[in-house]
């Protein structure tokens, strides 16, 4: 089949200009699918509600006492990524799941027969659907962590200014989650392409993210526990919310992002290697 | 024509009449026909044990590069013990009884600053208790560290207690020891029981609690201690876990009217130091005893309570061998989950349906196959995994905290129960909203992430402690192996081990979770077309 279309289009027209339309027409058919697909605006919306709402409680439910606290405001602000982050992996899934599960992905093959394009127009709409996603989850909750967190004990007495965008560490971390949330659906997309199972893939995602701090925490020696920190997708790539306390993170805060961007190349390739590789 | 109208109906009624066995064995026929659904479990089984072993290699615990020669005494139940104090002590042989007045407890702590704390000389410590420093009588078995007691005290935060046997806790009289309020205390030995007794004024007696010690000696030491914990600060807190510090405290008590009655006290008053030096696991700063006239003084630094995970000493909890339980559950929700959505993504949910028109029994069939293949997958695992890893850890230079026969056979069989529930939960949600992704997600987060929050100390203390009570992560508790005893005075934490709810108890709040999903999944696939 690809062997017939590939001929046809090659007696239409010529190779460079297919090309170039066809990551055109690629992202255009990827976006129609996406935005009509059913769910993906409820769960969009879930992801920034569920980020926001977990970040306004954990804000509420924090108290600085007057002895001080150890804890970072922007961090607790930003609380709600950890259950946001599993929507934002459920979409990216779908994303590609969806479609093995219809059978879909046949006929988007057929009509888009370079595989690796369309996984990369996947990829460009998911990354933007969550940049854009992400900056509202992370606005929010910041906004609320700035409202609440002051009257909770985080004083300019106890060394604390109110949270600003202006504030150099406030604004890396808030890009920095953005980001986060982006190399997720990255990670979470490629891992789908890989396994093509939506059940499996959302499995393998959630273990990736939740087993190494699990295992971190039981493992007694130090040295151990610090790699498995240093390789953990989640809890590097979170090092990017640390405004105090950089010493004591396994890695510094760009450098645990790298870590989180490594993961998603690499579950990216593998599933890019797989879908041109495997039968639809 | 007519055969082929005769057997639907033939069909009809005996579907209607089948026996549930058969519908057992329907459901049984499509779980192991389906490749993906087999090797799942199998995958369940062999991470569990796998990433236990795994990060059992990954645990070494070494003193100054070398092995550990710590002491970990074991109490008269076999469980692991703390027991240092300062014993100011004489013999005594046969029945008696030993009573005291004390009129002060005070205590030194060590300073802080900037979140470390400055061990070492008593110069850097200053003024305060402990809630459970303690300072009164004693008769115990010997001066072994582990041996038998009972004990009548007054505490930093917990008034007046009667202690005995490292495990057993009854309270006296509330309210702290000052001059004008002072304690009387009396311990009274009769063969293998002890009675203990407090009054504020030394006339009124009241019965504290009776304390049986089976096979008592003749000859027991009976005097006077004090001791007190160390102290525990949690310095930071966030994604990497708590990290605190702590150093070791002293309690001051003096004691007058001191009256050994009975039996043939021989000897003079000793005084001893139990526990301390280089072999012990938790530093401890040493202590004395001061006698002028009738009224003594003892100082003494440690602690008199069950040795419990989350202290200061090293140590690991026999529950960490089967850490790999996480892995497993990941995979045996995502296999539940495809047990009944892929039904429902083929049409094979319609066949289903067809032949078996009674869809709750459906349910109920699918749901006791997948328990029981999940339950028999991961008991396999859990017996394999526990006695490899603890070898490992043991190998390693790791202290594991003894556990009774029962806590592990628990351990094991509740750890494999869990996840059975675990898969019918995902049956039951996958049927309810029938797409995969969602459903395994939603039982993913609802067991793993609670226990994660806590272990990594993200939410602020208490809120974590709610949700382990409330989400169906509570059933991690059937881990627990060591019992929460509140005057150990440790901090009870999911990484040590510790739940905010009894095994059977947390367990019991997934089967909750797990029964009213079935329950709702039946009416909603009852009332809905398939």
């Amino acid at each position: 089949m690809s062997l017939a279309s590939g001929t046809a289009r090659a007696l239409t027209r010529p190779a460079p200009a297919t090309a170039a339309a066809g990551l055109r027409d690629t992202l255009h058919a990827e976006w129609t699918k996406l935005r009509t697909a059913p769910g993906t605006i409820g769960l969009l919306a879930a992801a920034v509600a569920l980020t926001v709402g977990v970040s306004v409680a954990t804000a509420a439910a924090t108290r600085c006492p007057a002895a001080g606290c150890g804890q970072d405001p922007a961090r607790v602000s930003l609380t709600g990524i950890y259950l946001g982050q599993v929507v934002v992996a459920v979409i990216a899934v779908l994303a590609i799941s969806g479609e093995y599960s219809s059978g879909m992905i046949r006929t988007t093959l057929a009509a888009m027969p370079r595989r690796t394009t369309v996984l990369a127009a996947k990829a460009v709409l998911v990354t933007s659907l969550m940049l854009v996603a992400g900056t509202l989850a992370v606005l929010g909750s910041l906004l609320a962590g700035r409202l609440i967190l002051p009257g909770h004990g985080f004083t300019a007495a106890h060394g604390f200014a109110p949270l600003s965008l202006a504030d150099g560490p406030v604004l890396r971390a808030a890009a920095g989650s953005v980001l986060y949330l982006a190399l997720i659906a990255l990670l979470s997309l490629g891992a789908a392409a890989a396994v093509r199972d939506s059940a499996a893939a959302i499995g393998i995602v959630l273990g990736l993210l939740y087993l190494f701090p699990i295992v971190a925490a039981v493992v007694s020696d130090q040295h151990v526990q610090r790699h498995l920190q240093q390789i953990a997708p989640m809890t590097a790539g979170l090092g990017i919310q640390a405004t105090i306390g950089l010493r004591n993170l396994p890695l510094s805060p760009w450098a645990g992002l790298g870590v989180l961007a490594a993961w998603a190349a690499g579950t990216l390739l593998i599933g890019g290697l797989l879908l041109r590789l495997r039968d639809a | 024509m007519t055969t082929t109208t005769a057997a639907p109906d033939r069909a009809a009624t005996r579907a209607e009449h089948g026996s549930f066995g058969d519908l057992l064995r329907a459901e049984w026929t499509k779980f192991r026909s389906v490749r993906g659904w087999v090797i799942g479990m199998v995958v369940a089984g062999l991470v569990t044990v796998l990433i236990g072993l795994l990060s059992a290699v990954g645990s070494h615990t070494s003193c100054n590069g070398g092995p550990c020669h710590f002491l970990y005494p074991v109490g008269p139940g076999g469980e692991a013990v703390t027991d240092s104090f300062y014993f100011a002590h004489r013999p005594l042989t046969g029945n008696g009884s030993i009573t005291a007045r004390v009129t002060s407890l005070t205590g030194l702590l060590p300073t802080t600053s900037n979140g470390r704390v400055h061990a070492g000389p008593q110069s850097g410590m200053h003024p305060g208790l402990e809630p459970w420093s303690k300072a009164g009588l004693i008769i115990k078995a010997s001066t072994r560290q582990g041996s038998a007691y009972a004990a009548m005290m007054v505490t930093g935060g917990h008034g007046v207690r009667m202690q005995y046997d490292y495990t057993q806790d009854v309270a006296g009289l509330p309210g702290a020891v000052t001059a004008t309020s002072p304690r009387w205390l009396r311990l009274t030995r009769a063969g293998d029981t002890v009675t203990g007794y407090d009054s504020a004024d030394g006339r009124h007696w009241t019965l504290v609690g009776t304390a049986t010690l089976p096979g008592l000696s003749s000859t027991v030491q009976a005097g006077l201690f004090a001791t007190s914990p160390a102290y525990n600060m949690t310095t930071a807190q966030g994604m990497l876990g708590m990290s605190g510090t702590g150093g070791p405290t002293l309690a001051t008590g003096v004691l007058d009217h001191v009256s050994l009655l009975g039996g043939q006290p021989v000897g003079a008053w000793s005084g001893t130091l139990i526990g301390g030096g280089p072999s012990a696991a938790t530093p401890v700063q040493g202590g004395g005893y001061h006698r002028a006239g009738g009224t003594f003084t003892v100082t003494g630094s440690g602690d008199i309570a069950p040795d419990t995970p989350g202290g200061a000493g090293p140590g690991q909890t026999l529950d960490h061998t089967l850490v790999g339980a996480f892995a497993g559950l990941i995979a045996v929700v995502v296999v539940g989950t495809m047990f009944i959505t892929a039904e429902y993504r083929r049409g094979l949910i319609r066949t289903t349906f067809a032949a078996s028109p009674r869809r709750g029994r459906v349910l109920a069939a699918k749901a006791i196959v997948i328990g029981s293949v999940t339950f028999a997958a991961t008991l396999v695992a859990a017996v394999v995994a526990v006695p490899l890893s603890s070898r490992l850890l043991r190998g390693n230079g790791n202290y594991l905290y003894p556990v009774t026969t029962l806590a592990e056979v628990r351990l094991v069989a509740g750890t494999a129960a869990m996840l059975a529930v675990a898969a019918v939960l995902a049956l039951a949600i996958g049927a309810l909203v029938r797409r995969s992704a969602i459903a395994v997600t939603v039982v993913i987060v609802a067991i793993v992430l609670p226990y994660l929050i806590s272990v990594t100390n993200l939410l602020p203390a208490g809120a974590d402690q709610w949700l382990l009570r409330l989400a169906p992560a509570a059933a991690f508790s059937i881990q627990q192996t060591i019992p929460n005893y509140p005057q150990a005075g440790n901090l009870c934490s999911v990484a040590s081990g510790c739940y905010p709810l009894a095994p059977w108890a947390g367990f019991a709040v997934l089967c909750a979770w797990a029964a009213a999903a079935l329950g709702l999944a039946v009416f909603v696939v009852r009332r809905r077309d398939a």
